[in-house]
C-alpha cells in the first residue's frame, strides 16, 4: 500500500475517532487544570475564575524546590534499581521453558492487582521492629536485636520498587523474549564470555526498550503518592503527596493544579531530554 | 595429529539421540560438509563443535588437545550462524572488528585487519555502513568475515547460504570454495543442499537419524552409494528391486543383462543419467513414457515400468525421439548399477 499525503478533509477521517477520545480525556482535564492553575482561591470556599501568576509564584520557594528535585530524583532511583533488577530477571526469565515463564508472568501480574494501600501497610508491617523481618534476621544470628526500618527513605524505595517491578519485567519481556539467541552464541563463539557477551550485545542491542523501560517506571514512581505518606516521614513526600494535599484536605485547588502543571511540565522535559540524547546516541 | 577429531559422539535430548554414537575425522586444511535432511543431527554436531552444546558422551579434540572442558569462547573457532547473527547496534567494520576488540588488540590493528578481511570478501571500503543497509549476500559476506577476523583453527558454517536466492548461492558458493583454498583454513559446513555439498567439498558427510551413513568424496559418493538413503539423497536415483536370473538381473519391465546379483532378491540403484532411453526393440526394460521435463540444459524423462517408476536423463544432443504415451525401451549398463543387499537401506 502506498502511503499518499492527506489532502481533503475527508482523508484525515481515519484519526477522527483517537483524536475525539484523547481531546475528550487528555486535552480538555489538561486545560482545565491548566486554566484553574490561574484561578483565585477563595478562603473557606471553592475557587473562583481569574488570572493570576500567584500559584506559581508560591510555588516558586526553596521548599517546594527540595521537594520537586527529591520527587525527581526517587523516581529515578526507583527506576534505577527496577532496571538492574529487572534486565537480569528478565533475561532468566526468558530462557525458561515456556510453562514456567507463564507461572511467572501470572504472579507478576498477581502482584499488579494489589493494591497500593495493601501494598503499604503490607511492607510496614515487615519493616517494622515488633513484626517485621529484622526479627528473622536475628533469629538465625545476623542481627543482635530487631530494628525499625520504617518509615524511612529505604521503605519508601522498597515499596516503589516493588509496585513498579511487575510493570519493569511486562515492558522489558516481550524485547527480552524476541532477542534472536544466536545473536549471543555468535558473540561466544566470537571470543566473549556470557557476561561480556551480555554486556557488549544483550544490553546494548535493548538499549532502546531499557531507555523505554526507565521512562515509563520513572512516570509511574513520579506519580505515586500513597506508599511515601505510608513508609516515609514528611521529608519523603514528593510533590504527588503535597499535590494530593492541597487538593483534597486543603482545598485548594488552584494551587494543586499550578504544581500538577508545574510537575507535567519538568517530567515531560525530562523525558524529552532522554528521547534526544537517545537519538543523538544511536546516530554515532 | 593434526585436524579435528571427534570420538563417539553421543548428544541426547531427553529420550532422544539427535547424535549417535559419531566418530569423524577432518584434516588440517580439508573442506567438509555435513550433509542430511532436517532433524538428523548435523547442526546438533556443529554446535557441539563449536562449544555451544555439550556431547552427552564423547570425546571431541584438535590437533590432539582435547577440546570438551573448553567452553566456546576460548576454543578460537569462527562460526557463521544461519540467521547470519551480525550485530545490529554495530557498523560493518564494528561487526568484523568485535572479535578483535573482545580481545583487547589495539585499535590500528583492528581496522588494518577489518580493511584486509573486506578486501578478502569483495566488499572494500563499506566499513562506515549499517548492516541494516546490506543486502543478503553482502551480510553473508561480512558475516564471514566477522568470522575470520582471528585467524580460527576451524570455520564452521551452519546452512550459511539459505537465505541467498539461487543464482547468488550458486555464486557464494565457489567463492566460499576459493576463499577456503586460498586460506587452507580446516572448514566444516552443515548443508541439506546435496549441490552445494557437490560443489564445494572435499569430503561429505552424509547423515540420517543422528548417525553417519557415509563419508567419502562427493565424486566417490556420487558414483559409489553407500546405502538406498545415500543414493537417494546425493543426488538423484533409480532404486529398483531386482531379482537374480542367471548372468542377469530381473527388474521391473524387463531385466539388466549382465549383472550378476549375489543375493537372490537385491535393491540396486541407477542413477538417471545412465538409464538411456531407446526403441522398444534395442531395450531391455520396456517402458512407458508418463512426463517430459525439457530444461534445456538436459532432459528429463519419466517412465512407467510395470508399475515401477524410472527417471532417465539425456543431454539435448542425445534427445531421444519419444513423445508421452509411447512405449520405449530402456538399458541400463550393468556396470552403472550399485548393488545394494536387500532389506537394507
Amino acid at each position: 500500500m502506498r502511503r499518499m499525503p492527506p489532502e481533503r478533509a475527508a482523508d484525515y477521517y481515519p484519526i477522527a475517532y483517537p483524536a475525539l477520545m484523547l481531546g475528550l480525556f487528555f486535552v480538555v482535564p489538561f486545560a482545565i487544570m491548566l486554566a484553574i492553575s490561574f484561578f483565585q482561591r477563595v478562603q473557606g470556599g471553592f475557587y473562583e475564575p481569574a488570572f493570576t501568576f500567584a500559584n506559581y509564584g508560591r510555588f516558586l520557594s526553596v521548599f517546594f524546590g527540595e521537594v520537586l528535585v527529591f520527587s525527581l530524583v526517587l523516581a529515578a532511583l526507583v527506576s534505577a534499581v527496577c532496571l538492574l533488577l529487572g534486565v537480569p530477571f528478565t533475561y532468566f526469565l526468558t530462557k525458561l521453558s515456556r510453562k514456567a515463564q507463564v507461572f511467572w508472568l501470572v504472579a507478576l501480574l498477581g502482584v499488579l492487582s494489589l493494591s497500593e494501600v495493601i501494598i503499604g501497610f503490607a511492607w510496614s508491617t515487615l519493616l517494622s521492629r515488633t513484626a517485621g523481618l529484622s526479627n528473622l534476621l536475628v533469629a538465625i544470628g545476623f542481627m543482635d536485636r530487631p530494628d525499625a526500618w520504617t518509615p524511612g527513605f529505604g521503605a519508601v524505595l522498597t515499596g516503589l520498587v516493588y509496585q513498579a517491578f511487575p510493570y519493569t519485567v511486562l515492558v522489558l519481556y516481550p524485547s527480552f523474549s524476541r532477542l534472536d539467541p544466536s545473536l549471543m552464541e555468535a558473540s561466544r563463539t566470537l571470543g566473549a564470555s556470557p557476561l561480556k557477551a551480555f554486556f557488549t550485545v544483550v544490553l546494548p542491542v535493548l538499549r532502546k526498550t531499557l531507555i523505554a523501560t526507565f521512562i515509563i517506571v520513572f512516570i509511574f514512581a513520579l506519580g505515586a503518592y500513597l506508599l511515601p505518606q505510608i513508609l516515609g516521614r514528611p521529608q519523603h513526600w514528593t510533590l504527588s503527596v503535597l499535590i494530593t494535599d492541597q487538593a483534597v484536605y486543603q482545598s485548594n485547588m488552584p494551587f494543586a493544579a499550578a504544581m500538577a502543571v508545574f510537575l507535567v511540565v519538568a517530567s515531560l522535559s525530562l523525558v524529552l531530554v532522554v528521547a534526544a540524547l537517545n537519538r543523538k546516541g544511536a546516530g554515532q | 595429529m593434526s585436524g579435528l577429531e571427534l570420538n563417539r559422539i553421543t548428544k541426547r535430548f531427553g529420550a532422544v539421540a539427535a547424535v549417535d554414537d559419531v566418530s569423524l575425522t577432518v584434516p588440517q586444511g580439508t573442506f567438509v560438509c555435513l550433509l542430511g535432511p532436517s532433524g538428523c543431527g548435523k547442526t546438533t554436531l556443529l554446535r557441539m563443535i563449536a562449544g555451544l552444546e555439550d556431547p552427552t558422551s564423547g570425546e571431541i579434540s584438535i590437533d590432539g588437545e582435547p577440546l570438551n572442558d573448553t567452553p566456546a569462547h576460548k576454543r578460537d573457532f569462527g562460526m557463521v550462524f544461519q540467521s547470519l547473527a551480525l550485530f545490529p547496534h554495530l557498523s560493518v567494520g564494528e561487526n568484523i572488528a568485535y572479535p578483535l576488540r573482545i580481545r583487547g588488540r589495539p585499535s590500528s590493528e583492528q581496522a588494518s585487519r577489518v580493511k584486509e578481511l573486506l578486501e578478502l570478501v569483495h566488499l572494500p571500503g563499506i566499513e562506515k555502513r549499517a548492516v541494516t543497509q546490506l543486502s543478503g549476500g553482502q551480510r553473508q559476506r561480512v558475516a564471514i568475515a566477522r568470522a575470520l577476523a582471528v585467524s580460527p583453527k576451524l570455520f564452521l558454517l551452519d546452512e550459511p547460504l539459505s537465505a541467498l536466492d539461487a543464482k547468488l548461492r550458486e555464486a557464494m558458493q565457489v567463492e566460499l570454495r576459493q576463499l577456503q583454498q586460498q586460506l587452507g583454513i580446516t572448514t566444516i559446513v552443515v548443508t541439506h543442499d546435496q549441490r552445494e555439498a557437490m560443489s564445494m567439498s572435499d569430503q561429505i558427510v552424509v547423515m540420517s537419524e543422528g548417525r553417519i551413513q557415509q563419508m567419502a568424496r562427493p565424486i566417490d559418493m556420487y558414483r559409489n552409494p553407500a546405502n538406498a538413503f545415500v543414493a537417494d539423497f546425493l543426488g538423484q536415483a533409480n532404486l529398483i528391486d531386482a531379482r537374480a536370473d542367471g548372468p542377469d538381473a530381473l527388474v521391473p519391465g524387463g531385466r539388466i543383462p549382465g549383472l550378476s546379483l549375489a543375493c537372490p532378491g537385491s535393491r540396486i540403484s541407477v542413477r538417471p543419467e545412465d538409464v538411456v532411453v531407446t526403441t522398444a526393440e534395442n531395450g531391455s526394460i520396456r517402458a512407458r513414457v508418463g512426463f517430459i521435463r525439457d530444461m534445456g540444459a538436459s532432459i528429463e524423462i519419466h517412465l512407467d515400468g510395470e508399475g515401477v517408476r524410472y527417471v532417465a536423463i539425456a543431454s539435448p544432443q542425445a534427445r531421444p525421439d519419444c513423445r508421452v504415451g509411447d512405449t520405449v525401451g530402456l538399458s541400463i549398463p550393468a556396470e552403472a548399477c550399485v548393488v545394494f543387499e536387500s532389506g537394507k537401506g
